[in-house]
Parts: C-alpha cells; structure tokens; sequence
C-alpha cells in the first residue's frame, strides 16, 4: 500500500468502525486498508470504547472524522469540544482528521444534524477563521466534507464547488470527497454531477466517503435523495467513484454504514468492492 | 468563548432585514412544527421549500429520539416502543441536548417522564429510566484497576486501624434507591428473570456499576448505599458504617465483599 500524499491514510478501502462490530474487527482481523470513527463517540472517559479502540488501533490505521464541530456555525467554536478532540488526537494519533462544511449547534442546542449555510462572502470568510482556529489547536491540517442538502439558499453568491474551491484555497485545508453527497446534492438540485466533481479541486482530496441514500419525492414528485448512511451504496455512487477515479487517481475511501448497521461481513463486502475499483485504477496508472 | 467584542460585531453583520440570522431562524424552526419555513430557501425546479425542510426538522428530532431509544432501551419495553417515541419528541423538543456528546443526552429525562401525565399510569417509568441513565453513565465512566490484594490484606491485618481507612471506590460504581422493583423489572426484561415473580410496587435499592467492560446491576439493601454514597463523600470508612448502621439489614462483612469482588475498592489509604 502507497500512503497517500495528502494525508498518510493508506491508499486502500477501510470502513466505519460500529461497537457492533468491535469483536469481530478484532478477532477475525479482515483485510481492511483503514477504520474510521466518529470523534464524539470517543469523548468518554473509559470503558469499551476506549478498551476496543486501542486494540483496533493496534492493527488498522485511524481516521478520526468529527460530527460536531459546528465548523459552519455562526458562533464562535466551542473551545473545550476542541480541547477535547485534541486529546483524542494526541492519544490515538490518527493518519487524519476530518469534519463538514455545515453547522450543527446553535444557542447552546447541539442539533445532531448536519445544516446547510448559504455560500456567500460572509460565510467563507467565516469559515476560513473557524477551519484556521481549528486546524491551529489541532495542530494539524484537517480534510473537510462536501455536504448533502435538501434546501438550497436564495442569497448564495457561489456555487457549491466554486465555495468548495475558495475555502480550499485560502485556508489550506484539504476535501474529503464524499461521493454519495455529491451524488446526493446534483440529483436534489438539479445539478450535472459530472461538471460538478470537476469544478472541485480534486488536487485537494485526501480521502473519500461512499454510503447509501434513500429515496423520497419532493412536493412536485422530483427525486429527493435522503443521505441516511443505513444502506449499500448506490449503483449510481459507484459509476460516480469510478469517475472520480479516473481523474484523482487510487485515494484512501471509506465505506460508511451508520444506521441500520448490517453484518460485517456485508460491511468488509462493500469495502472489498471499492478496494476492486482501486485496483482497477492503480493498474491502468501503472 | 471569543471576547464579546469582534463575536457580536460579526453575529450583527450576518443579520438580515428581519433581524436574525439565518441560523437564528433554523434553530427556532427545527424543533418547533408550528414555527414558519425560514425564508430564503430555494429548489431548483420550484418544488415547495417547506417540504425539503422538513427533511431537516425530521431527521434532527428523530436522530436525538433514536438517540434515547438506545439509552433507554427498557424504559421503552415498558411503554412500547410507538409512546415512548412519542414521548421522546416531547422530551427532545422541550430539552434539546446542550452538549455534542450524545453519550451524555438523556440527563433530565427521568426528571421529563415523571411529570410527564400520559406516562403516570406506570409509576415506575421514571425511576427505570434513572436505572438506564445510571447504566449509560456507568459504561462509560473512567477506567481504574482494583486495589492489589496485598494492600486489602495488610488493611484487615490491623482490625483496630480499620475504622480510619479511607476507600476509594470505582469512578463507575452509583447507588439506586426506588420505591419500586426497578432491578428486577430490568432484570425480567432482560430475560434473566420470570416477570410474573416480580411485584413492581415492591421497593428495591441496589448498585450499579461496570466490571471489566460490562455494567452490572446489583440489587443491595439502602444501607449498602448508604455505605457506598458516604464513602464517595470522603468519610472514613467507619463513618461510613455508622452511617449504614440505621438499617438493620445492612451487613458490613457482606458489603466489604461485595465490592471487592467486583473489583470496586481502586484505594486503601490510612494504613500503618
């Protein structure tokens, strides 16, 4: 396996790590090129979390991938989430961090969500100083993902890759790709998914993110795509990683299974899958 | 926290004609049904923005009631699984969590369903959800290793320095005192015990606690309690037996190996 120059994750398929699957991760000790956790569920003083991780760690690089950071947000970051995300970095010492271009805490009320933010000045600005104070008391650079949305704004002055493409630009951080959100967001707003990857700086892409969506209509009967990360991946989201690709080259890629979390061998089955279509492309660069 | 200065001048520069913000707006319509679409959305094909908003209003108040069906999986047995949804709604949108660990949400809960009137029909819910709270807080509490043997041995070596000892206990061990059978009912749900046995009006104590990986629930007597809370107040050991000493079902010899046989007793100080 060739580390990737982005990040140090291994170039190859890793999964999402579950509690459900913790014994099985480590006694069966399956070919996987890397596991990724949640960062907040890992915030806990002691017990099982903590016991299984360091094992899983023993064998499999880490990504560690925050959920609540509120990068997006319109508050100040919380500092002693980030304090606490530190340690969790300088304990487990991950190949790589990654959060989301979005918001989820307001008020003091954690929302458990990830919420779209209209792409102006404004809020690049804004995120740029958060990704920076972020990326300075973590010490290092962080990837950031793409979002899925249901709702676009009416004072968005970018695109979503032409925002995507600032943000990388002048804070340095690098993208995760998550294919199934972009696939997820084109078919929601009517976007070519084709021009839209290659708007993005995919130079910038350290690791990518496939899951599974479920489908809804709007109120005029048009697709609606629900990013609920509790089915296999998408024949359509794997047509779309496969061009991606052919223009990025063999990156580090995630399986990601949250709810509805299926057997694990249904999980290593869908990450053996990817892995395939790495090969695949490490050998026509070869 | 930022200093107020730059925070507020950025916060006032994001308002918009209305006055607040955008996430002023979501926040407010994201747990409230009756509140308005906040304006300014969109959709590409003039599909009814409201509708994909409440993609949002959805799956933020399901994912935090999933979020406590998996804290309070008996709590939820005892009710059903269509109520205590129901309930969890209410619960999520009158106390939204105020912390991004969900590992934490749920405090207050127990506190929720006992003034909660549709639940008063079953009296003990509350106290069950107590438990499972206790459970979750147990589970993850910080790790400590039992006292070396040796050291409990050179402690009952001398009976007469016993009464000045201090124990420290494990960070995950927390008592529980219910006017009803909440240990029992936990147990029969779990399939450990024939729920026709059990009396849930009966009164029950007990402790709850995390050996090696696994949380336990021990039914005791209120005196183990009484033991156990005074010594995580600080008190000597024999202080803590005096006050244990008001139940007379209490017995000292039983507790002390109880606790160590889970592997509860982390600390011995005080010997000579």
């Amino acid at each position: 396996m060739v580390a990737s120059g982005e990040t140090g994750l291994p170039v190859a398929a890793g999964v999402g790590l579950k509690p459900e699957h913790f014994e099985q991760v480590i006694g069966k000790a399956p070919a996987l090129g890397f596991v990724e956790i949640h960062a907040e569920n890992y915030l806990v003083a002691g017990g099982p979390m903590h016991h299984y991780l360091e094992r899983v760690c023993a064998r499999y690089p880490l990504s560690v991938h925050g959920v609540g950071l509120s990068i997006g947000g319109e508050e100040p970051l919380d500092r002693g989430h980030l304090q606490a995300l530190r340690g969790l970095l300088d304990r487990y010492q991950p190949a790589v961090f990654s959060e989301h271009l979005a918001w989820s805490s307001h008020g003091g009320i954690f929302f458990n969500d990830l919420l779209p933010l209209p792409y102006t000045r404004r809020t690049l600005e804004r995120l740029c100083e958060h990704i920076e104070q972020v990326q300075d008391a973590l010490g290092r650079r962080i990837l950031l993902e793409n979002p899925s949305t249901y709702v676009e704004f009416s004072g968005s002055s970018y695109s979503e890759a032409e925002f995507i493409g600032e943000l990388v630009k002048r804070s340095g951080c690098g993208l995760l790709l998550d294919v199934n959100n972009a696939y997820i967001s084109c078919i929601n707003h009517g976007r070519d998914l084709d021009e839209f990857i290659a708007a993005l700086p995919l130079h910038a892409v350290g690791e990518i993110h496939l899951a599974g969506f479920h489908r809804d209509r709007d109120s005029l009967g048009a697709p609606l795509l629900i990013d609920s990360h509790g089915s296999a991946v998408d024949r359509a989201v794997w047509q779309a990683y496969e061009s991606v690709l052919e223009r990025t080259g063999p990156l580090s890629t995630l399986i990601e299974w949250d709810n509805d979390i299926p057997p694990f061998e249904t999980l290593c089955a869908e990450a053996a899958r990817a892995q395939g279509y790495l090969s695949a492309c490490a050998v026509r660069e070869a | 926290m930022r200093g107020g200065g730059a925070g507020a001048g950025l916060s006032e520069r994001l308002r918009g004609a209305g006055g607040l913000t955008v996430e002023e707006r979501w926040a407010v319509a994201l747990l409230d049904p009756e509140a308005p679409t906040p304006p300014d959305l969109t959709s590409w094909n003039g599909s009814d923005p409201g509708q994909r908003f409440a993609v949002y209003r959805n799956n933020v108040v399901v994912s935090l009631v999933e979020s406590l069906a998996q804290t309070f999986p008996v709590t939820c047995e005892l009710v059903g699984e269509e109520f205590f949804r129901a309930m969890g709604r209410e619960f999520v949108r009158a106390r939204p969590p105020r912390s991004t660990l969900l590992a934490r949400y749920g405090e207050g809960f127990a506190e929720f369903v006992d003034g909660f009137p549709p639940a008063a029909s079953v009296p003990y819910l509350a106290d069950m959800a107590r438990l499972e709270m206790h459970c979750l807080a147990a589970l993850h509490a910080a790790d400590a290793d039992p006292a070396a043997p040796q050291v409990l041995e050179a402690a009952l070596r001398e009976p007469e320095c016993l009464p000045a000892l201090r124990l420290r206990l494990h960070p995950s061990l927390r008592c529980l005192r219910s006017e009803f059978a909440v240990f029992s009912l936990w147990d029969a749900h779990r399939g450990e015990l024939e729920i026709s046995q059990v009396n849930p009006l009966a009164a029950e104590c007990g402790w709850i606690l995390r050996s090696g990986l696994e949380v336990r629930l021990l039914p005791m007597c209120a005196g183990d309690c009484d033991f156990v809370e005074a010594l995580a107040r600080g008190n000597s050991f024999g202080e803590a037996a005096e006050a244990a000493a008001g139940d007379r079902e209490f017995d000292l010899g039983r507790c002390l190996a109880t606790l160590l046989r889970w592997g509860m007793v982390t600390s011995v100080n005080g010997i000579k």
